[in-house]
């Protein structure tokens, strides 16, 4: 799945644009807890968070993850957005809740392990 | 080889600087052509190690030696100490105030996880005084 493709599914805008725009992402994790998703993630591509900080993004970046999707609506300082930028991480935000955003993207393909 | 020795300042209570230090170890790792699994072990363990540093510390130093088989990392601050080591490295554990669980941390999973990706992972702390973080990853 494209990373257009999540951005059509869950009605979301990109806010910055990754390196990875192109490259096909199998799976993802779900999580508001940061120290949940260093510990156990392994190889997913996507993260969907409700956490709106720049932790969000290191994150990502230390479990070499290509792409965040912001829920609820949450809309990033600037702060946040940058450091993806810089960090060549494609940043998403969609309207949909966190279980909404998990269920539509796992319906379309989208898995849970790598 | 000679080992490369790199020190950085952690500040504390600045939350949107948190990671910075683990960022740039990573990214030199990277440049060095250590394995990516590697390097996620060493990112995971340091990040988690930075943020307690600033969560719990008060801020620090991190001091990083480099070696071709292996990364040494210490984790000095001057902060509250850790009264309990044994406590605090129980899952789930943690004294951490809901600010801080509001940004995402706090779950009690910090030294757990730090445990898990370590090769070797010592603590000496005395309360008032601070808490040194000692982290090796072997590179496989």
């Amino acid at each position: 799945m494209k990373v257009s493709e999540i951005v059509q599914l869950l009605d979301g805008v990109v806010l910055s644009e990754g390196d990875n725009m192109e490259k096909d992402l199998h799976s993802a994790c779900a999580s508001d807890m940061m120290s949940d998703v260093l510990a156990f993630v392994k190889d997913q591509a996507v993260l969907i968070t409700g956490l709106c900080n720049p932790q969000v993004v290191r994150t990502a970046e230390m479990m070499d993850m290509l792409c965040i999707v912001l829920v609820r609506g949450k809309k990033p300082d600037t702060t946040l957005v940058e450091l993806a930028r810089d960090r060549g991480i494609t940043l998403i935000a969609t309207p949909h809740r966190m279980f909404a955003a998990c269920g539509i993207l796992y319906q379309a393909g989208l898995k849970a392990e790598v | 080889m000679e080992n490369l020795h790199f020190e950085y300042e952690v500040a504390g209570n600045n939350f949107s600087q948190a990671g910075m230090a683990s960022d740039a170890v990573k990214s030199t790792l990277k440049k060095m052509g250590i394995a990516s699994e590697d390097i996620r072990r060493v990112a995971i363990a340091m990040y988690e190690g930075e943020i307690n540093m600033v969560i719990h510390g008060g801020g620090g130093v991190a001091v990083i030696d480099i070696f071709f088989d292996h990364i040494e990392i210490k984790l000095i601050d001057h902060g509250k100490g850790i009264e309990n080591i044994e406590l605090a490295m129980t899952p789930g554990y943690s004294t951490a105030e809901d600010e801080i669980r509001a940004l995402g941390f706090g779950a009690g999973m910090g030294l757990p996880n730090m445990k898990k990706y370590a090769d070797v992972l010592e603590i000496e702390s005395e309360v008032g005084v601070g808490t040194t973080v000692y982290i090796r990853v072997d590179f496989h």
